[in-house]
């Protein structure tokens, strides 16, 4: 674990404002990351030799609104070491007022359709990102699936029945 | 047929009914002439919502979703998820519970490359090794129907370990098996490895690279054949993989053919990796004895008034893991399948997000075929190996 807690040392010694703090709990390691610095310190970590997480292994988005009543989403990068086989876990709050973040498929391209399918399913806006498109749901589908006040059962049948008969005319 | 012979570009819609792109993948593809300029995939046709139904379940009631993720692996998908919710528990399971884990899971992996090889050369138009594979795959269901009295969607790893002991005559038969697989897997070498039309309709077509490869998040079969030896089950190993003696194979040109190889190869190990599961079994219980978490065990539910009581509160109730965040991974048929799994200290998951491999790899098709033949899109979409299932979710 010693070489987990030199991770979040090398970033903050790279970008003093972009760590806000970090825990370890089932042997794994959460760094909180500033919104504004996401980008950075992405590319600082795929870049670095000793850390070089040149794998993203997943990009999701938590609706933590029920969870601290905060209001907030999270924006969730599990990253992975190809070569020095380790994992660390950057996480990211953004307001639910503005849920915009910068993408890093500049930095890994596999973000891509990650990035939709967060942008489809909590609505949050990935700056910069090629082709911010909803991608599991349905072209006209409204509202975002994942995000805690969005009813279980769906509310779509109408406005996609209307949809779809327009598409036949 | 040389490319760009005219100058119009054709746009050209295939699936999501189109039996070549193995479920309901639909691609948008603009060609000129036969070369495929760009190609737009379109999916979501198979959206369930598994991670929105995820956080109005239990955690044990969430098994049985995971086998509709990747419904030829259901094996793979139970396990990466007990793991993960045995890593949010940190409850340890028995050693025999592991090792049939580890039984199952390679069982799985061979069931589903044998699918994967059918559709694969049926694609191409190499129709007979469909018949073959489809034999091996009958038997591999059956012994699955042995264990967990379903032939699809298992549910048989549970949280804790598995659902009962493997059954009397299990390991027999399952003997039986992997004694005849070898001599069976050559057999669809011969049709195949060095059959000339095969090797012109798969060697040099959907080239990735291994540093496009990593970039682009492929896993498993995928990312082996283009050079990167890297397999969760080596990497990070779990459910007692450390202690079997299996190779990762690995292509070299990252094209078509090279996957095909890694994937025959793998089949191979896991045949191994099945026979010394199988010879180092040890004796113990298949689930933990943790009463509050995992299930009491069946047969003892209709003597014991305690184990009744257990499997109430369990069903009922359902468990409450400590508040806190995991990730765990599993190398799937397919690739790294991972949980990721937010608990808010209630009996539901506050969120589960699935990483599943097939999405990831599906991303790369694109780089894959664009300056390509149509008829090699067949042929890439076929060494992906996706699934749709756990595509869409």
């Amino acid at each position: 674990m010693t070489e987990d807690a030199t991770i979040g040392k090398r970033l903050k010694a790279k970008f003093p404002d972009a760590v806000i703090g970090g825990k370890s709990f089932r042997g794994e390691l959460t760094i909180n990351i500033n919104k504004d610095y996401i980008q950075r310190a992405a590319k600082f970590l795929c870049e670095d030799s000793e850390s070089d997480f040149d794998y993203l292994s997943d990009l999701c988005g938590v609706d933590l609104s029920r969870l601290e009543r905060s209001n907030n989403f999270e924006v969730v990068y599990h990253l992975y070491s190809i070569k020095l086989n380790h994992r660390v876990r950057l996480k990211v709050k953004i307001p639910a007022s503005d849920p915009s973040i910068d993408t890093v498929t500049n930095v890994w391209k596999t973000a891509d359709w990650h990035e939709r399918e967060a942008y489809d399913m909590f609505g949050i806006i990935f700056k910069g990102h090629p082709n911010l498109q909803r991608i599991l749901t349905p072209e006209g589908f409204e509202g975002h699936p994942l995000r805690k006040d969005y009813p279980l059962k769906g509310r779509q049948p109408e406005t996609l029945k209307g949809i779809y008969r327009k598409g036949q005319e | 047929m040389t490319a760009a012979t005219t100058e119009q570009v054709m746009t050209i819609n295939m699936g999501p009914q189109h039996p070549s792109t193995h479920g309901v993948l639909r691609l948008l593809l603009e060609l000129d002439g036969e070369t495929v300029v760009k190609v737009t995939p379109d999916i979501g046709y198979l959206h369930r919502g598994i991670e929105k139904l995820a956080e109005h379940k239990t955690y044990h009631q969430f098994i049985p979703l995971t086998d509709r993720l990747d419904y030829l692996a259901p094996m793979s998908n139970n396990m990466g998820y007990a793991l993960a919710v045995e890593k949010l528990l940190d409850i340890e399971v028995p050693k025999r519970a592991q090792y049939i884990r580890v039984i199952m899971c390679e069982l799985t992996r061979i069931s589903s490359h044998l699918l994967w090889l059918a559709t694969h050369a049926l694609d191409i138009g190499a129709m007979t090794v469909f018949f073959y594979t489809f034999r091996e795959r009958e038997t591999i269901n059956d012994l699955f129907e042995m264990v967990a009295g379903a032939r699809m969607n298992l549910s048989y790893i549970r949280i804790g370990g598995v659902a009962k002991d493997l059954p009397d005559g299990f390991i027999e038969k399952t003997r039986e098996f992997i004694n005849t697989f070898l001599a069976r897997l050559k057999d669809y070498e011969t049709l195949l490895t060095k059959n000339k039309i095969w090797l012109m309709r798969t060697k040099g077509v959907g080239v990735v690279s291994a540093e496009d490869a990593i970039n682009y998040g492929l896993s498993g079969p995928c990312i082996r054949g283009s050079g990167v030896r890297w397999d969760v089950r080596k990497s990070e190993p779990y459910s007692s993989y450390d202690e079997m003696d299996f190779l990762v194979p690995v292509g070299e040109n990252g094209d078509v053919y090279d996957r095909y190889l890694v994937r025959l190869e793998e089949m191979r190990q896991s045949n191994e990796i099945v026979r010394q599961a199988m010879d180092n079994l040890p004796e113990g219980e298949y689930i933990a004895d943790i009463p509050d978490v995992a299930l009491p065990k069946k047969e003892n539910l209709k003597q014991s008034m305690e184990s009744l009581i257990h499997h109430f509160k369990v069903v009922t109730g359902g468990i409450c893991p400590p508040a806190g965040e995991v990730y765990a991974c599993v190398e799937a048929p397919k690739g790294e399948l991972g949980y990721y799994i937010v608990s808010d200290g209630s009996k539901n998951p506050y969120r589960i997000k699935i990483r599943p491999p097939s999405f990831v790899n599906l991303e790369v098709l694109e780089k894959m075929v664009v300056g390509s033949l149509l008829a090699d899109v067949v042929a890439v979409i076929g060494s992906l190996d996706i699934v749709l299932g756990e595509i869409d979710r």
